[in-house]
């Protein structure tokens, strides 16, 4: 039994979020928002914590990559709706089949994006890579904003009408695969080598790994998960425009995974929840909320860069995952 | 022709103000070897200084020519702003010397979104229009092209910046514990070199060259905001990467480039049926075909990370 732990854990985290989402309609529309917002953020922090955590390079264009997946998925919805629907049946599995289908092109769009990136950059050092992802962000926000407006990505004001599947069983699920194959893929003998980048670039090279390889690898994972994400927050929220995925999209991901502890994927879902559900109650004070999100990057740096919940937490002395 | 010229000109104009930029982002680089994400909000707080100098001092300054005034003003905010780099080192980089360098990053990440935001704080959200400090008027050139007064002051004052500059970081001694800093910091501090002394003194002179920059883009492009030294100090970056980082020449000779670049594809991407909005994209695509081809930059030396 001990051996299939993990995917236990991952179908009974399916059951679950699928049994909840079976009573979400007697939940306050407002609380719903939040609960489906925050297994977005799970997803988009668990994702971002395998580059910038486990991996220890420093990407800023999570939010292009997310704007990818939102893009993607919302046009294969609008577009091909009608057709899917025909070929998949227009009832709740039918509709599903087609939300997956749509989800997936996003992620996979996200994923090639993430490796025309990743491959010419990674070969450099951190800061570059935080650069170039800045600037890919920026990229992928001046294009669609110069769509034409009458075009399949709707130009400066964005798409509208998107399908609203999200549920909190797409969400949570969504979330819970994504932990699942980060988890998984750090705990491998194979994942070894992520840790190994982090912890010694120079060092793992020299013991034989592919340190290129594996930074591709993690930032291409990441990105797919990001466009996963992209895609749920487009058919959450119904509406995409390009000014939602900038820069400060990116910040917020960033400091979840810091304040969590860079590294600790425990950390990082409970920071992804507490940081959501703030965002919320702290809406009144939106023009003090990015001075204290600064503020906090700057004093957990210097006071405690492990972060809140750090890896080291959860694992026996001498042992670092 | 004409227009080609024309849009060559305005180029050199834009890029002059981006080489200033990139100059800070250089000279730190090539102290600390890392990027402070924080210099092109430096560059807006420069601007900003200049703009309410000019509200406060106007009593003193209205009856002095208007040459004189831009002086005491460039002056004055290029100091403000040079005390801001040498407090901002101080409090969040200078705890972080012997930290890994992604530690580094992500404060100077948190340092620019904090100036930003307290800049929107403090100064609002809203555009404001910068006070026309040189006045307008046009120079008409041979082969009928034409520069504003503005531009040719803008020219006029980055050069002399660039001359004082080179004079400091050659021909003084902190100069040549700048370069010395540079070349090895352990060695350097066993020869005598204060270096946080030295550290202090480049983000100062950084941050000075960062508020001209702001004060002159600003007079170049009259409205003033707390974000705008996002995208050009990101420009002025690449300028510094293709030029080589943490070579002083090379961030002048890449800023021109950038800002000649970005000019020219603004000015014929309508004839090629593209949106003009795309001309803020350039930089990025340089920047990636720079990492790709050359990551050591136009002037750079490569160099080898040892254990």
């Amino acid at each position: 039994m001990k051996r299939y732990q993990a995917q236990i854990a991952l179908a009974i985290a399916l059951l679950v979020s699928f049994a909840v989402s079976q009573f979400s309609d007697q939940l306050n529309d407002y609380y719903l928002d939040i609960f489906l917002t925050t297994g977005i953020s799970i997803i988009l922090a668990v994702s971002l914590n395998l580059v910038n955590g486990h991996t220890g390079q420093f990407s800023l264009g999570h939010a292009g990559f997310m704007a990818v997946g939102a893009y993607a998925a919302a046009i294969v919805s609008i577009q091909l709706g009608p057709q899917l629907q025909h070929i998949f049946g227009s009832g709740g599995a039918g509709t599903g089949a087609a939300f997956l289908l749509a989800l997936l092109v996003g992620g996979v769009c996200a994923a090639l994006c993430g490796w025309i990136v990743g491959v010419p950059s990674l070969r450099l050092r951190g800061d570059y890579l935080a650069i170039v992802t800045l600037g890919f962000n920026e990229i992928i926000r001046v294009i669609l904003q110069n769509t034409k407006p009458d075009s399949v990505c709707g130009g400066a004001l964005g798409l509208g009408g998107i399908p609203a599947h999200t549920s909190i069983f797409w969400a949570f699920g969504a979330a819970a695969v994504c932990i699942y194959v980060v988890t998984a893929m750090i705990q491998s003998t194979w994942g070894r080598g992520f840790l190994a980048v982090r912890d010694d670039e120079i060092a793992a090279g020299s013991m034989g790994i592919n340190t290129t390889r594996y930074k591709v690898t993690a930032f291409v994972v990441g990105a797919f998960f990001a466009g996963i994400g992209g895609g749920l927050y487009a058919h959450q929220k119904g509406a995409i425009n390009p000014e939602g995925f900038n820069f400060l999209k990116s910040v917020d991901v960033v400091v979840m995974v810091i304040l969590g502890g860079m590294g600790s994927t425990v950390g990082v879902v409970l920071a992804a929840i507490v940081l959501t559900v703030l965002n919320e109650y702290l809406r009144d004070f939106e023009q003090y909320r990015m001075i204290i999100f600064a503020l906090l990057l700057i004093i957990m740096m210097i006071a405690r860069p492990q972060g809140l919940l750090p890896a080291s937490l959860f694992h026996k002395k001498g042992r670092t995952a | 022709m004409d227009q080609f010229a024309q849009q060559l000109l305005n180029g050199l104009f834009l890029g002059s103000i981006y080489a200033l930029i990139a100059l800070g982002y250089t000279m730190v680089y090539g102290v600390l070897r890392f990027i402070n994400f924080a210099h092109g909000d430096v560059f807006m707080l420069g601007a900003f200084s200049g703009l309410y100098l000019k509200k406060w001092m106007e009593p003193v300054l209205a009856p002095l020519h208007w040459s004189l005034s831009l002086t005491v003003i460039l002056v004055l905010s290029m100091l403000i702003c040079a005390a801001l780099g040498i407090l901002i080192e101080f409090l969040a980089y200078r705890p972080l010397r012997n930290r890994p360098r992604l530690n580094v990053l992500i404060t100077a990440i948190g340092v620019s979104l904090l100036i930003e935001y307290t800049g929107q704080l403090v100064f609002g959200a809203t555009q404001q229009s910068f006070p026309p400090l040189i006045p307008a008027n046009n120079i008409a050139l041979t082969g009928g092209l034409a520069v504003t007064n503005t531009q040719m002051i803008v020219f006029v004052t980055v050069v002399v910046l660039l001359v004082a500059l080179r004079h400091i970081v050659m021909r003084t001694r902190l100069g040549l514990a700048m370069r010395a800093l540079s070349l090895n910091p352990t060695a350097s501090a066993l020869m005598g070199v204060n270096n946080s002394v030295v550290i202090s003194f480049t983000f100062g002179l950084g941050s000075a060259l960062a508020a001209a920059g702001g004060i002159l883009y600003a007079s170049l492009y009259p409205s003033v905001e707390p974000f705008m030294g996002i995208i050009p100090g990101l420009k002025a970056f690449i300028a510094a990467v293709l030029g080589g980082i943490g070579n002083i020449p090379g961030a002048a000779l890449g800023g021109l480039i950038i800002g000649v670049t970005e000019t020219l594809v603004g000015g014929y991407s309508s004839t090629f049926g593209l949106p003009t909005g795309y001309k803020d994209g350039v930089a990025f695509v340089i920047l990636i075909l720079i990492l790709l081809f050359k990551p050591s930059g136009l002037l750079g030396k490569t160099e080898r990370e040892k254990v």
